[in-house]
């Protein structure tokens, strides 16, 4: 079963590749913070909308 | 600090979104098609070029690759300029990627319907067009890579890391899946054979569900949802966790395809175990993104987009815990090679990917647009078309799957089959296949009329297609930093690619020797190579798709045996460049067909099924009587094969087309005898000789030792 061989490798050479990838994350500090970003991605809002998209925020907080 | 000004490139998203919303009405309006034909013979028209079995590919092929794959350009391209506060890298790869890929899905559809084919399901396409869909998806990643390297956000939302490993996965799985020899410009074998090949295409077909329409989704949701309901998500920590073990885990689930089949049952127990630890993370981002709403419920009545979203991501939630489900091997006994399968599968498309995108562009032609939707009720109406065509197509599917195959599994108290005939059993579901049919339909008209809204709103709004925005440069990284990991955390992406680059030459070398060596699957003595007649009649069954309804694949239980004959074993196939086994069995297994019944049978059997079975729903193919079969380059293919491994004897290719005539020869002879007049030149007589000579091998054996 050589495919079997060349199918693990590779996966585990997609593994690797992600394990790489998550120790540089966790390493340059991409988890620190695990809040902000979640708020920060709703203000992207290009400017003439900006007052519209804070009122929405505003509703909806105080249906909180 | 300071501020840079830049803009969003909207034009390349508007593009995406166009081609998004034409290419899933065409893949959709195929897609009802097929529903139909599968009861009404006579809509495949006796054209070759509009049979089931080359229709069916190419609706799989454009509802995941030119309906999803577009969504997905236009999600990424939308939401990764905003999250990294940059412009895309390069507006010329942009242009590559969108053109190429469209270019990609005009060629898929002319060859499909040409019957241009490699047989692999969800990668049929011929290897011309592989090497251009390798070519266009690392455009695309080199764009988004850019992108990320001149990012103005220093943190990376979760949603990127979900495109991230889209990219680089997506970009193995088809390199791996795609080895294949050419033989001329529009012919290809897959380099693997039989047990190996079919390992291979179900690692691809596994991880393409997985990271074609899972993870670039799961990105998406991340990013929309959160948008549309404008509150963020429940949990960003749960959010990091789910997509590092979602992406760890989905790789080594592929296996469970191939339950009861000849694969060795250790792979078979490590695809099952896997698949069953995945629903923890599947669930953590399900959980996440409906979580996201609570507290905002009362939103979901009145905003069409949210109501999208929450169906989209139960049928997320559905299919993630029927998948490992279906992979239990008792649950597969009963499941595998029925409608249960399509029922799932639909559940995951229409529901998850299908709604998502209807969610993403309500909301996205708006805001692009400068406006607001045109209709909030016709967006609700769609909606809820769109569910009710969901379950009106996944239920008589789930019924018809339980049904046919508990009646295959029947027997009488006298221990004989109580539905020998396999067309009685499908007679049996007809009613659900329509009710199917117009379940289809009405999905399909729900897309329509989100055409008609989206396009009047797009017209009462005005459109900009470079949208101007400042935001601040992002900060250098500080010089505290151990020198020598310096480089490497400053270039993460560059190291990501270099070591991709590295791991793929190192899995080259590794798959070279492997490929030259013989392979290590038992070899079972009386089974030969085929003869070159069989081998063009085995391409012209590729090229038909007969494997679209027919299995090759008799599992181990006395219900199969007892209808098709002794299970199917590894070591039959190991000449089958590409494996044949299908994946459903829409007609009956024809693994052991040959010599099952006379030339003559398949003869009127290929010119009109319903001559020897009536009420056959499968369509006539009778072009195969009237067309030349073209053996041109048939020492080519023996070549090839050879060059593959199937031990044909040097100098074979010069006698060949000898041999090739004298079978054909035989075979007319035989049909002329029942009184059938036929040129012996003919495709239908190597199909015949092909279909007669199916899992006979073994047959050999048992007839030499009694």
């Amino acid at each position: 079963m050589s495919a079997m061989l060349i199918l693990i490798g590779f996966s585990l050479s997609v593994a690797i590749i992600f394990l790489i990838a998550f120790l540089w994350a966790v390493k340059s500090g991409q988890y620190k913070d695990r809040y902000t970003p979640s708020i920060r991605m709703l203000f992207d809002d290009k400017k003439n909308n900006d007052t519209n998209s804070n009122n929405h925020i505003n509703i909806n907080r105080s249906n909180q | 600090m300071n501020i840079e000004k830049f803009s969003y490139d909207n034009q390349i998203v508007r593009l995406f979104i166009l081609a998004t919303v034409i290419w899933g009405i065409v893949g959709m309006t195929v897609g009802v098609l097929i529903a139909f034909q599968i009861y009404l013979p006579w809509l495949n028209f006796d054209l070759q070029y509009t049979t089931f079995g080359r229709m069916r590919p190419l609706h799989t092929n454009a509802v995941i690759f030119a309906f999803v794959g577009n969504a997905i350009f236009a999600g990424v391209y939308y939401s990764l300029q905003r999250l990294t506060k940059a412009r895309m890298f390069s507006d010329v790869l942009s242009k590559i990627n969108f053109w190429g890929w469209q270019l990609i899905i005009v060629a898929v559809a002319i060859t499909y319907t040409l019957g241009i084919t490699t047989s692999k399901e969800y990668a049929e396409a011929e290897w011309p067009i592989d090497i251009m869909i390798a070519l266009v998806w690392v455009a695309f990643g080199v764009n988004m890579i850019g992108t990320l390297m001149k990012r103005r956000e220093k943190h990376m939302y979760v949603a990127i890391w979900f495109y991230i490993a889209t990219f680089v996965t997506v970009a193995v799985l088809h390199i791996v899946n795609s080895f294949e020899l050419p033989v001329s410009l529009f012919k290809s074998y897959s380099v693997f054979a039989g047990v190996q090949d079919a390992l291979v295409e179900w690692w691809y077909g596994h991880n393409a569900v997985a990271f074609f329409l899972t993870t670039p989704y799961l990105g998406l949701m991340y990013y929309y949802l959160p948008k549309a309901a404008n509150r963020p998500v429940y949990s960003y920590r749960l959010s990091i966790l789910h997509f590092w073990s979602l992406i760890f885990l989905y790789i080594w689930a592929g296996p469970h395809h191939l339950l009861y089949s000849a694969l060795p049952n250790w792979a078979q127990s490590l695809g099952t175990v896997f698949s069953i630890m995945l629903i923890a993370p599947s669930w953590g981002g399900m959980l996440n993104g409906l979580l996201t709403l609570r507290g905002a419920w009362d939103r979901v009545r009145d905003d069409a987009v949210l109501k999208f979203y929450v169906v989209a991501v139960t049928a997320y939630g559905m299919s993630t815990f029927e998948g490992p489900m279906l992979s239990l091997k008792n649950v597969n006994a009963l499941a595998h090679f029925t409608d249960w399968i399509p029922a799932h599968v639909h559940i995951g498309t229409l529901g998850w990917n299908g709604l998502l995108t209807f969610g993403m562009l309500y909301w996205l032609v708006p805001k692009m647009w400068n406006t607001k939707l045109f209709s909030n009720k016709l967006a609700t109406a769609h909606f809820w078309i769109a569910t009710l065509g969901m379950v009106v197509w996944v239920v008589p599917m789930y019924w018809s799957g339980l049904t046919q195959s508990l009646m295959w599994k029947e027997f009488t108290p006298l221990g004989v089959l109580q539905y020998p005939n396999f067309l009685e059993t499908v007679l049996q579901i007809v009613p659900m296949y329509i009710i199917r049919s117009i379940g289809g339909s009405l999905y399909l008209t729900g897309a329509i009329v989100m055409i008609y809204n989206l396009v009047k709103t797009a017209k009462q709004g005005s459109f900009t297609a470079n949208e101007d925005t400042e935001a601040p440069a992002m900060e250098k990284a500080g010089g505290d930093n151990k020198k020598s990991h310096r480089w490497i955390e400053k270039r993460p992406i560059q190291f990501a690619i270099v070591s991709t680059v590295v791991i793929l030459i190192g899995g080259l070398v590794e798959f070279i020797p492997t490929w030259l060596i013989k392979s290590n699957i038992p070899t079972i003595e009386s089974v030969k190579p085929y003869t070159p007649l069989e081998l063009e009649g085995r391409d012209l069954y590729i090229r038909e798709s007969c494997n679209s309804c027919h299995s090759q694949l008799v599992r181990p239980f006395r219900s199969e045996t007892e209808r098709y004959g002794e299970y199917s074993k590894a070591g039959e196939f190991v000449y089958d460049h590409p494996f044949l086994w299908g994946s459903k069995r829409t007609g009956p297994d024809l693994h052991r067909i040959g010599g099952k019944y006379s030339n003559m049978w398949h003869y009127l059997h290929m010119q009109d099924p319903r001559q020897m079975s009536p009420g056959s729903l499968m369509p006539k193919y009778s072009w195969l009587i009237e067309q030349q079969l073209d053996t041109d380059i048939i020492s080519t293919k023996i070549n090839a094969m050879r060059s593959l491994g199937v031990p044909y004897e040097e100098g074979y290719e010069n006698e060949a087309l000898n041999d090739l005539q004298l079978q054909a020869q035989e075979i007319a002879d035989d049909l002329l005898e029942s009184g059938i007049i036929v040129e012996p030149d003919r495709e239908i007589i190597a199909l015949i000789a092909y279909l007669q000579r199916l899992g006979t091998d073994i047959k050999v054996k048992q007839a030499e030792n009694e």
